[in-house]
C-alpha cells in the first residue's frame, strides 16, 4: 500500500480517557481503531470491496478500509479490514462473576485439606459425552500438568480418578457415586455447534432429578467455558483458558469448606 | 541420504531388529484370531452393503448372525461361501434374506472347501479387480499432472456436512493443499458399525461412509483436473472398524489413512487384542490399494511432555513399521507420526524439534514422514501462533518431512474456516519457496546440541524397545509405557468381538491382497 502508512487523519475528538465512554485504542486515545478480517460469499472485485466497506460500517466502524482481498475460491473474498469503531462502553458500570480466591500453591492446598478436612479429597474428571479430546482434562489431572502447575494427580491430600473421554453423563454420575466423589471436573474441547452447552446442561439436569447436586462441587473447563457461563449453567465454577490445577483446587477446597460438605 | 547427523547406526540397527521381534510375537497371535469388524470388512469386499429398515448395515447384520450361531470363527467368506455353493444367489442377497429371518447360515448344508473356494474366488477376484483399477486410475493422474516434489500440504474440513466439506475442499484445493482429510465425527471410533449414506450432521467433524468418501473423490477428481494436479484424500481408519474403514476406502480410491496399530488402545481405550488384530487386516487392505497410511504418534505428545517423551515417538515409529512390514505395507505407504509440541517458553526447543525431524528422516529414509504442527502450545493469541506455525514449516522442508498437516492460526479457537487455511498454505508456500534448498545447503556441527538430542533420544528409544522386546507388547502396555497410559489386556471396548478362528476359516482377501500395492 503506497498511502496509508502515516495517519493522517485529523484528530478532532476528544482524547482524554473517559472510563464512562471507552473505545478501542490504536495510537490515540479514543480514537477508536479496529482490525478485523472476514470472508464473504462473493467474487474477489471493486463490488465485492465495496460490500466489505459496507458490512465493517454496519458493525459499527466509521472510515473502514479495505487494507487487503484476496479470493479464497471463484465465489468466496477473504478482507482484512481497519476502521474506527463509533461505539462506547461505560467500564464503570461492568460487573464480572471471576472465581476470585487467591490462588493458593500445592503445597497449601495439601495443607489446607489436612487442616480443614483431615482426610484425602476425591476428584472425578472426564470429557464428558461424545467429546473425545482428553487434552483439557489431562492438563488439570495428569501428574505432569500443564504449563508448569503440577496436576492434581500429583497432590498428596486428592485422590483423582481421570475417566477419560467421550463419557456419557449417566457413566459418569454412576462412577462418581460409586467412588464416592467430592469434587466432579468435567472438561468439553471439541465445542462445534455449542454441542458443549448442551452436554453441560444434561448433566445437570441428571443430577438435579437424582437428587445429587448439592452433595458435589461441581467444576467445568474448556477453551469456551468462562466462569459466567458456567454459573449460568448451574455449575459453581467454569475454567477457561489459562487457568490450571492449582486455580481449580485453590476453588474447590474454599468451596467444600465453605458448604460444609466434609465434616472433620 | 547423507548421514548429517552423525547416528549410532549400530543403535538403529538394535531398535529395529527389537521391533521386528516385537510384532513377530505379536503376529502368532494375529494369526489365530479374528474380529467382528474384521469379518464385515470381508463382507462389504463381497459386496454386501446397505442398511435393513431400523439402520442396521447390512454386514453387522450378517456378522452378528454369525456370531449369535457361533460360527463367527469360521469366518464371513466359509459360510457366506457355504450359502452361495448351496443357493447360487449373490452375498447380498444372502444378507437380505439373513435380515427377513428366511436364510439361517448354521443351516445350510456344508459344502466342500473346494466348492466353496469355487463360489467365493470369482467375487473377491471381482473385487480386488476393481481395487485395481482405483490404483491404475489414481497412477493414470499423477501420470499426467506429475506428482507433486516437496511436502504435501495436508489440510483438514470439519464442517459436519458433506457437501459443505465439499465447499472447503475445493477452495482448499484451489489455494494449494495437495490433501484433504476430512476429520471424523466425536466419537465414530467407537461406534461398532459404519454408518451408510450422505451425512449432514456430526460434530467436529463429519461421519466416515462409503458414501461421502464417493462424494468427496468425486469432487477432488473434478477440482484437481481444473488445477492440473492430483488431490489426495484422507480419511481415519482408526477405532473400532478400522478394517471397515480400510476397504470402503479402497473401493472409493482413497489415498491416504490415519492406521496406528497402537493408537486406539492407548486414546480410545479400545481393547488391545482387538485393535492388534484389526490393524493387521486394515493394513493388508491399505496395502494393496497403494494407500499411504499415517501412524498417531504425534498424539502422545499431547498428553506427555514433548521434550521428556520424544524417545517414545521413535519407538513407536520403529514399531509401527514393523507391524506395516508384517502386514505387507512398503515402506514408502509408511507415513510414519511425529509433531512439533514442544514448550515454546523453553530454550532451544526449535533445535529440538529439527533434531528430532532430522533423525526421523534418516532412520526412515524411504518413509513419507506424516508431520503435525502444534496444537498443545496454542492458546488464541492467532498472532503468534501463526509464527509458531511458520517455524513448524521451517523443520518440514530443512529436514523433508513428507505429509505436512498445516497449523491453524485459529487451533485452540475452531474448526478451520476458509480463510484460516488460506493463510496457513500461504505461510508453508512462503517458506518452502524461500527455503527449499536450505536443508542441502547446511550441515549439523559435530557433537552440537541436535547431534547430541538425536543421539540422546536413539539412546533412549533403543533401551526401550529392549525392554518392550522382554516384556512384550501387551504386557507394555499394561505398564504404561506409551503415553503415560495404562491398559488392561482383557480391558476397554470391543474384546467380545474377538475370537479365534476355525479349522475351516479363510480370508480370501488376505490371500488375494497381501505382499503388496495393485498393479
Amino acid at each position: 500500500m503506497s498511502s496509508g502508512l502515516y495517519n493522517t487523519h485529523k484528530t478532532d475528538f476528544d482524547t482524554t480517557l473517559d472510563l464512562t465512554k471507552i473505545k478501542p485504542y490504536g495510537d490515540t486515545m479514543n480514537d477508536g481503531k479496529v482490525q478485523t478480517s472476514f470472508t464473504l460469499p462473493i467474487k474477489d472485485d471493486e463490488r465485492a470491496v465495496e460490500a466489505a466497506r459496507q458490512i465493517a460500517r454496519k458493525m459499527g466502524l466509521e472510515e473502514p478500509n479495505v487494507a487487503y482481498h484476496a479470493a479464497l475460491d471463484k465465489n468466496f473474498t477473504f478482507f482484512v479490514v481497519y476502521g474506527s469503531c463509533v461505539h462506547t462502553v461505560n467500564y464503570n458500570d461492568i460487573k464480572v462473576i471471576t472465581v476470585e480466591e487467591e490462588t493458593m500453591s500445592m503445597d497449601q492446598i495439601n495443607d489446607y485439606i489436612r487442616e480443614h478436612f483431615g482426610r484425602k479429597i476425591v476428584v472425578v474428571g472426564a470429557s464428558t459425552g461424545t467429546d473425545a479430546h482428553t487434552v483439557g482434562i489431562d492438563a488439570i489431572l495428569n501428574r505432569k500438568g500443564f504449563a508448569g502447575h503440577y496436576g492434581l494427580e500429583r497432590y498428596e491430600m486428592v485422590e483423582s480418578h481421570n475417566l477419560g473421554s467421550s463419557l456419557p453423563n449417566e457413566e459418569f454420575v454412576k462412577k462418581a457415586l460409586e467412588l464416592k466423589a467430592d469434587v466432579l471436573l468435567v472438561s468439553q474441547t471439541v465445542t462445534q455447534k455449542d454441542v458443549h452447552i448442551k452436554n453441560l446442561t444434561e448433566l445437570i439436569e441428571l443430577l438435579e432429578a437424582e437428587g445429587l447436586r448439592d452433595k458435589f462441587v461441581l467444576c467445568c473447563g474448556g477453551p469456551r467455558i468462562t466462569h459466567e457461563l458456567a454459573k449460568e449453567l448451574g455449575y459453581d465454577a467454569g475454567f477457561g483458558p489459562g487457568k490450571y490445577a492449582d486455580d481449580v483446587a485453590t476453588f474447590f477446597v474454599t468451596e467444600l469448606d465453605k458448604r460444609g460438605l466434609i465434616k472433620k | 541420504m547423507d548421514n548429517k547427523l552423525n547416528l549410532n547406526q549400530a543403535l538403529v540397527d538394535q531398535a529395529r531388529a527389537s521391533a521386528a521381534k516385537v510384532a513377530d510375537d505379536v503376529q502368532s497371535f494375529i494369526d489365530v484370531h479374528t474380529t467382528v469388524t474384521v469379518e464385515r470388512a470381508v463382507c462389504r469386499l463381497l459386496g454386501i452393503d446397505g442398511v435393513n429398515d431400523v439402520d442396521v448395515p447390512l454386514p453387522n447384520v450378517v456378522v452378528d448372525h454369525l456370531q449369535e450361531k457361533n460360527l463367527l470363527s469360521g469366518g464371513a467368506a466359509f459360510y457366506v461361501g457355504n450359502a452361495m455353493a448351496e443357493y447360487g444367489i449373490t452375498p447380498q442377497q444372502i444378507a437380505e434374506r439373513i435380515n427377513t429371518g428366511e436364510l439361517d447360515l448354521s443351516r445350510v448344508p456344508v459344502h466342500t472347501p473346494a466348492q466353496i473356494r469355487a463360489a467365493i474366488m470369482p467375487v473377491a477376484q471381482d473385487t480386488t479387480e476393481r481395487i485395481r483399477g482405483n490404483v491404475r486410475r489414481r497412477n493414470e493422474f499423477l501420470k499426467a499432472f506429475g506428482d507433486k516434489e516437496g511436502p504435501y500440504l495436508y489440510v483438514i474440513c470439519a464442517t459436519g456436512n458433506i457437501y459443505e466439506d465439499i465447499t472447503q475442499a475445493k477452495a482448499a484445493a484451489k489455494q494449494g493443499a495437495d490433501i484433504i482429510a476430512v476429520i471424523r465425527t466425536t466419537g465414530q471410533s467407537l461406534l461398532d458399525y459404519v454408518p451408510f449414506g450422505a451425512t449432514t450432521e456430526g460434530f467436529g467433524g463429519t461421519y466416515a461412509t462409503q458414501e461421502n468418501f464417493r462424494l468427496m473423490r468425486a469432487a477432488l477428481d473434478e477440482v484437481g483436473k481444473e488445477e492440473k494436479r492430483y488431490i489426495r484424500l484422507c480419511n481415519y481408519c482408526s477405532g473400532l472398524c478400522m478394517p471397515e474403514i480400510a476397504a470402503m476406502g479402497a473401493l472409493e480410491r482413497l489415498d491416504v489413512m490415519l492406521n496406528d496399530a497402537l493408537y486406539g488402545i492407548l486414546f480410545r481405550d479400545i481393547n488391545m487384542q482387538r485393535t492388534i488384530v484389526d490393524q493387521y487386516f486394515s493394513r493388508v487392505i491399505n496395502s494393496f490399494a497403494g494407500v499411504i497410511i499415517n501412524t498417531g504418534e504425534d498424539n502422545y505428545l499431547t498428553t506427555d511432555d514433548a521434550i521428556e517423551s520424544a524417545h517414545t515417538v521413535l519407538a513407536s515409529q520403529f514399531l509401527n513399521e514393523a507391524f506395516a512390514l508384517k502386514a505387507g505395507l512398503r515402506e514408502e505407504q509408511q507415513g510414519l507420526g511425529h509433531a512439533f509440541e514442544m514448550d515454546p517458553a523453553v530454550e532451544n526447543t526449535f533445535l529440538y524439534e529439527l533434531a528430532q525431524a532430522q533423525m526421523a528422516r534418516q532412520i526412515f529414509p524411504k518413509a513419507p514422514l506424516k508431520y503435525m504442527p502444534p496444537t498443545k502450545f496454542m492458546t488464541g493469541n492467532i498472532f503468534r501462533g501463526h509464527v509458531q506455525d511458520a517455524l513448524f514449516n521451517m523443520v518440514t522442508i530443512i529436514t523433508g518431512q513428507k505429509l505436512h498437516l498445516l497449523g491453524m492460526l485459529t487451533e485452540a479457537i475452531h474448526t478451520p474456516f476458509m480463510s484460516d487455511r488460506a493463510l496457513s498454505i500461504e505461510n508453508a508456500q512462503y517458506i518452502f519457496r524461500t527455503m527449499k534448498d536450505f536443508g542441502n545447503d547446511i550441515i549439523f556441527k559435530p557433537n552440537g546440541i541436535m547431534e547430541n538430542r538425536a543421539n540422546e533420544v536413539l539412546t533412549k528409544a533403543a533401551d526401550l524397545l529392549k525392554e518392550i522386546e522382554k516384556l512384550g507388547l501387551f504386557s507394555t502396555l499394561e505398564k504404561g509405557i506409551f503415553a503415560d497410559v495404562k491398559r488392561p489386556r482383557d480391558g476397554g471396548k470391543g474384546l467380545a468381538g474377538v475370537v479365534m478362528k476355525g479349522s475351516e476359516y479363510f480370508n480370501p482377501f488376505i490371500e488375494l491382497m497381501k505382499g503388496g500395492v495393485a498393479e
